[in-house]
């Protein structure tokens, strides 16, 4: 829970690689496997690092996609070209091989079903991943807090989860809203362009008491949208930002 | 300030792991007060520059650097002469 000490909860470990999926052409997910992981909140995330034969170390964040399990984390990471971490994680780590974490981290960006809402999110390409972990733990607390997604794509091909985000979307207190910002299908009808304040005013709808916001993406996309969102009146406290960085876009 | 860093800041709670081996509770809900101008709020909502080499966490009003964090080796420093006061809740 928020704020509980458990000496040595951050320590590294090594978690094994229980499956490989290809989201898109550009982004996997990684279900990993280990004994020490308790669980996680939604939206909290891990450093990975990785060591080279000369001892040479390199560390990211990435958040947790999935579901609060205790054993098992998935994280949901986008090739980035010439990256130092991104390309080993998508294209050279295998099942069965390990990788060194420590987490779970932060306890700002989280949301549980007891958090309430309603809730806006919104995601600029991998950024939808914390994400994706409130939407699994929404879904699998039979929570009915009236839920919007707002989720910035390249393209039709390259919308993580858009499967199963489909198959979420059936429940009627949520609502999924996709922009495709470089090309889209001949037949689509949503939004075509980056998230912008006219767009956060359609899709956010009136601003209710104990409306939560959970921004996270690209840095740029991020304080765009928290920008625009206390334009809209949102008190500042109630929207938590995780920005990735350059990447995501 | 120039744009890369605008373009690669993250949020302090970008640094909650590297903080992680001061704070005995989750750093990201360590409350601090800025120096600079005496805005209050969690350290997770600081913002966080730099983690490669360690991490410069400022103020997101008046840009004060609150809090510096470095590794060299097997030692992690941290400067906090930019903030007035922390605080945790402790639960029961
Ligand atoms: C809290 C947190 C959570 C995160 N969660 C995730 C996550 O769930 N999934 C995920 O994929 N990433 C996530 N990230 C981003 C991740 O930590 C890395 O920054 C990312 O994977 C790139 O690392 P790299 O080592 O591959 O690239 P680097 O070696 O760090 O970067 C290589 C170069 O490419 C540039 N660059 C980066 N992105 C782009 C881009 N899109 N286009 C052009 N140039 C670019 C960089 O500025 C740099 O010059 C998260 C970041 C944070 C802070
Ligand atoms: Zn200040």
């Amino acid at each position: 829970m928020a704020g509980t000490a458990v000496p040595g909860r951050l320590a590294w470990q090594l978690a094994s690689v229980a499956a490989k999926r290809q989201e898109t052409p550009r982004v996997i997910s990684l279900r990993l496997e280990s004994d020490a992981w308790a669980g996680h909140l939604p939206g909290q995330h891990v450093d990975v690092r990785l060591t080279a034969e000369d001892g040479y170390q390199a560390q990211r964040s990435y958040s947790i996609s999935s579901a609060p399990e205790p054993g098992v984390l998935e994280l949901t990471v986008e090739d980035i070209p010439d990256g130092e971490v991104s390309p080993y994680l998508t294209e050279v780590l295998q099942p069965a091989d390990r990788l060194e974490l420590r987490g779970p981290i932060g306890g700002y960006f989280t949301w549980t079903a007891a958090d309430g809402g309603p809730l806006l999110l919104v995601a600029g390409g991998s950024g939808v991943a914390p994400l994706m972990s409130m939407l699994r733990e929404r879904a699998a607390a039979g929570s009915d807090v009236p839920t919007t997604l707002l989720y910035s794509s390249r393209s039709w091909d390259e919308i993580i989860y858009r499967e199963e985000l489909e198959r979420l979307a059936a429940d009627p207190t949520l609502r999924i809203v996709h922009t495709l910002t470089r090309s889209h299908p001949a037949d689509w009808a949503g939004y075509t362009r980056r998230i912008d304040a006219a767009m956060l005013a359609e899709v956010a709808g009136a601003l209710l008491p104990g409306s939560l916001a959970y921004v996270c993406g690209p840095t740029r996309l991020v304080e765009q949208v928290a920008t625009d969102l206390v334009t809209r009146g949102y008190p500042p406290a109630a929207i938590k930002t995780e920005r990735f960085g350059p990447t995501g876009g | 300030m120039a744009e890369h860093e605008r373009d690669t800041r993250l949020d302090g709670n970008a640094a909650a792991g590297l903080l992680s081996t001061v704070f005995r509770c989750e750093p990201s809900e360590v409350m601090l007060i800025c120096a600079g101008c005496g805005a209050d709020g969690p350290m997770g909502a600081l913002l966080a520059y730099g983690m490669e080499m360690g991490a410069v966490l400022r103020c997101p009003v008046c840009d004060t650097a609150v809090l510096r964090a470095g590794s060299a080796g097997a030692m992690l420093w941290l400067d906090v002469r930019g903030a007035v006061s922390m605080r945790v809740t402790i639960e029961h």
